[in-house]
């Protein structure tokens, strides 16, 4: 598989699994918006912070509203990393690759951009509810998912295209917990309370894990649901089950099945050994939120490893340059 | 709204593919005409409208090279379809055979024996003078001599109801795709006419594609890529679309890298061979170390693994030397002293600035030619005087004595009119044709064509990026 082919694979599938989760986000935070004082600041800013752009809304909006965030994160072209944005990059790498995919994915890519290109026009940021557009989007990108997984032969690319989507899914899902500790931050005397039980609802629910979670559990505690989606090995968007299939895609590609042939394995090789072997009480002893932080710099460790050993032009000719993180 | 109905449609001065008059339709379109009548308007409406959400939803789109980066249009596509009868067409396809083979066997005349110029059948300056003449080609022999694998013709009809030559496309014609979509949404359009009318089919191209292409190498399997400039480009849905649906790598520049005069592409797994390659980047682009130094496009060494036979290009670079719009003129004489045989399909009457006594002749009836630029492409750098301001003619007019070699000129044909739905109304708009010829160790002339329409009312520029459209060609059995 050519190079570039991968390296667009990768981004194609990161930058969808990164608009739904933004898509995601916005609904948990309306929720829980919903369910607690009215303070804009206290709800919004938050959701900005975990995103990882804080800086930059700074640099381009004075006040905190919900209106102007959810423009920001879902429809902002200034910010590279918003809804919009990442369609739109989705649908590039998707068309520079497009003899690699199948006519039925494409058209459904096309089908989000559109989508996408609509609400914008007609201004969705504005509507008293976005939950139902971002949720349209959401169930999109599912779709698209869906498709790539039943029409696309399980070739290099599907697996260079599913480690995109895994590793991004990890780091999102690890943001979705840090939500809460930047809450917490604001509102500590609310822990206990049945507030911070609705809160910690709302966030199983945007990761569409509160069901599985009931199951396994039954009830709301803070460390079984940190347990449960930093280290649960069969609930398909924790962290420890998105480096497990990650690594078996990975595996797949080398043909390597134990220790590491490159630099991609042994970074993320490493990263899913410290999980399997992690214990909630260790992580909570430590600091969940430090330890979110850390689990961040690894995810970006690894995604560049993966850029050095598959993506990376070593032949003479100009250098590929890699797609922002 | 209602009822479609053909009473007031115009047929006017010109060559009507639908009606010899107002009141009598041809009989290649008696049973469309029937099937549109017994269609309301709002049925007619939806078929276009889904046609339109068809094509977005499958990407076909073009970028103008004008206009900002990013900005996507969609290539029009009028439903009702231009209907040719397979008479024509047959009479067409032997004419678009014979000249391809003349056209092939002049340019390897020129890179090799030059006896044409020896001859003086054509002048030696006026050939070596043209922009797309490679002298790095010279004494190149590309397998089967043939030079142009791929082209597409473009011809016209006039108000006489012949069909004339307009240009050829020897380098990288593109449209083929849309002649493969606009069938592919046509189908679904009006199923119930393709059965009855007996459409011949143009859906095996790209097989004809592949096979012509693995025909140029004895390596067996070959690894076939199709080369493009990268997703800017505004053929780029053409290059995905003929590198998916023949099963090839759709690659850039900078994913090959040359060794040892072989080519390789750059893959996860390291460096694996390619054999053929379908380039759709232009000749100046392909080699930085033999062409233009500063392309980004190309791949460095390219042309020497070429000229040493490690890898096949297709179309040959330097095979624009013979559609190089000055050449066009003398392409009938070309035919006869290649093939002692007289021009099937005839040329326009061209005058060519460079000789003296057409020159002459230019200048003074600027205002009743249309002129062209002899390395112009895609509409662009043209006069049309008949329609042309008096300020424009006078530039025109210092263009063309100030450079005679850059120009051409012709008497302005009136090309044919297809009936085209415009804003609830039918009328007539001028259409050319442009069909597509494989040639490898066969020729073959698919029956189908890119119908382009200038949807402008009045307007004869058919090219898409000056407001031009596209229907459907459908060549009948019979």
């Amino acid at each position: 598989m050519l190079s570039r082919i991968a390296d667009s694979m990768y981004w194609m599938n990161r930058y969808v699994e990164r608009a739904e989760n933004y898509a995601r986000f916005m609904d948990v935070n309306f929720n829980l918006s919903l369910e607690s004082a009215p303070d804009s600041i206290q709800q919004w800013k938050p959701l900005v912070i975990i995103t990882g752009d804080w800086p930059l809304y700074q640099s381009s909006y004075e006040t905190v509203e919900k209106e102007k965030v959810i423009y920001f994160l879902g429809f902002d072209l200034q910010n590279p990393n918003s809804v919009y944005s990442s369609i739109i990059k989705a649908r590039e790498n998707a068309r520079a690759i497009r003899p690699e995919l199948t006519k039925e994915v494409w058209e459904q890519i096309n089908h989000i951009y559109f989508l996408m290109k609509e609400g914008f026009e007609k201004k969705r940021w504005k509507n008293k509810d976005p939950r139902i557009f971002f949720n349209t989007i959401k169930e999109g990108c599912q779709l698209l998912f869906g498709i790539f997984t039943t029409t696309i032969s399980r070739n290099d690319g599907w697996h260079f295209g599913r480690i995109g989507q895994l590793v991004e899914r990890a780091d999102k899902t690890s943001r979705v917990l840090d939500v809460k500790y930047h809450i917490l931050l604001s509102t500590p005397k609310d822990v206990g309370t049945p507030l911070d039980l609705a809160q910690w609802a709302a966030l199983l629910k945007s990761v569409s894990a509160y069901d599985m979670y009931r199951k396994k559990y039954g009830k709301l505690t803070t460390l079984n649901i940190c347990e449960f989606l930093i280290l649960d090995k069969i609930f398909p968007r924790s962290v420890n089950f998105c480096l497990i299939q990650a690594g078996k895609s990975l595996n797949t590609i080398t043909g390597y099945h134990a220790g590491f042939s490159n630099n991609a394995e042994k970074q993320l090789g490493k990263l899913k050994a410290q999980l399997e072997f992690a214990d909630i009480h260790d992580i909570f002893s430590g600091g969940l939120h430090e330890y979110i932080d850390e689990l961040q710099k690894k995810l970006n460790t690894i995604s560049m490893a993966i850029y050095e050993s598959f993506f990376a032009n070593k032949y003479a000719t100009p250098n590929l340059k890699t797609q922002n993180l | 709204m209602g009822k479609i109905s053909f009473k007031e449609y115009e047929v006017k001065d010109f060559y009507d593919e639908m009606f010899e008059d107002s009141d009598s339709v041809r009989p290649s379109y008696t049973l469309f005409k029937k099937y549109l009548e017994n269609t309301g308007w709002k049925k007619l409406n939806f078929l276009q409208h889904s046609t339109d959400r068809a094509q977005l939803s499958l990407g076909m789109t073009f970028n103008v090279y004008s206009d900002n980066q990013g900005v996507e249009r969609i290539l029009h596509l009028d439903i009702i379809p231009r209907i040719i009868s397979g008479k024509n067409w047959d009479y067409l396809t032997n004419g678009l055979k014979q000249r391809i083979v003349a056209l092939n066997l002049f340019i390897n005349d020129i890179y090799n024996e030059q006896r044409v110029l020896k001859d003086k059948i054509i002048p030696k300056e006026l050939v070596l003078s043209s922009a797309c003449y490679l002298k790095q080609c010279v004494g190149l022999k590309p397998p089967e001599n043939v030079w142009s694998h791929i082209s597409g013709t473009d011809l016209i009809r006039g108000n006489d109801g012949n069909f004339y030559v307009l240009e050829d496309n020897l380098r990288c014609p593109s449209g083929v795709s849309y002649m493969l979509e606009n069938r592919e949404i046509l189908k679904r359009t009006f199923p119930e006419m393709f059965e009855q009318l007996k459409v011949r089919p143009v859906h095996d191209y790209s097989h004809y594609l592949r096979d012509m292409l693995e025909s140029l190498t004895n390596v067996d399997p070959a690894s076939i890529v199709v080369l493009t400039p990268g997703i800017f480009n505004s053929a780029y849905f053409e290059h995905a679309y003929l590198a998916q649906q023949m099963g090839a790598e759709l690659v850039e520049g900078r994913d090959l890298v040359v060794r040892n005069d072989y080519v390789y592409k750059i893959t996860t797994k390291g460096l694996q061979k390619v054999d053929v390659i379908y380039r759709r980047v232009d000749d100046a682009f392909i080699d930085p170390l033999v062409f233009n130094e500063k392309s980004l496009l190309g791949t460095p060494g390219l042309f020497e693994a070429y000229l040493k036979g490690n890898v096949v290009l297709v179309n040959a670079p330097g095979a624009g030397v013979a559609d190089d719009k000055a050449v066009y003129a003398y392409i009938p004489r070309l035919i006869k002293y290649y093939l002692g045989e007289e021009a099937i399909i005839p040329n326009i009457k061209t005058y060519i600035c460079s000789e003296e006594q057409d020159y002459k002749y230019v200048i003074e009836n600027l205002e009743n030619l249309v002129v062209k630029q002899t390395d112009g492409s895609g509409g662009y750098g043209m006069l049309i005087g008949p329609h042309a301001t008096q300020a424009e003619i006078k530039e025109f007019r210092t263009k063309v004595k100030n450079s005679p070699r850059n120009y051409i000129a012709q008497p302005m044909i009136n090309l044919s009119r297809v009936p085209t739905l415009c804003e609830n109304e039918i009328e007539g708009r001028h259409v050319d044709l442009r069909p597509y010829i494989l040639f490898g160790k066969e020729i073959k002339v698919i029956p189908g064509a890119l119908t382009r329409v200038a949807l402008k009312k009045g307007s004869l520029v058919v090219n898409s990026s000056q407001g031009g459209g596209s229907k459907d060609t459908w060549v009948l059995d019979n």
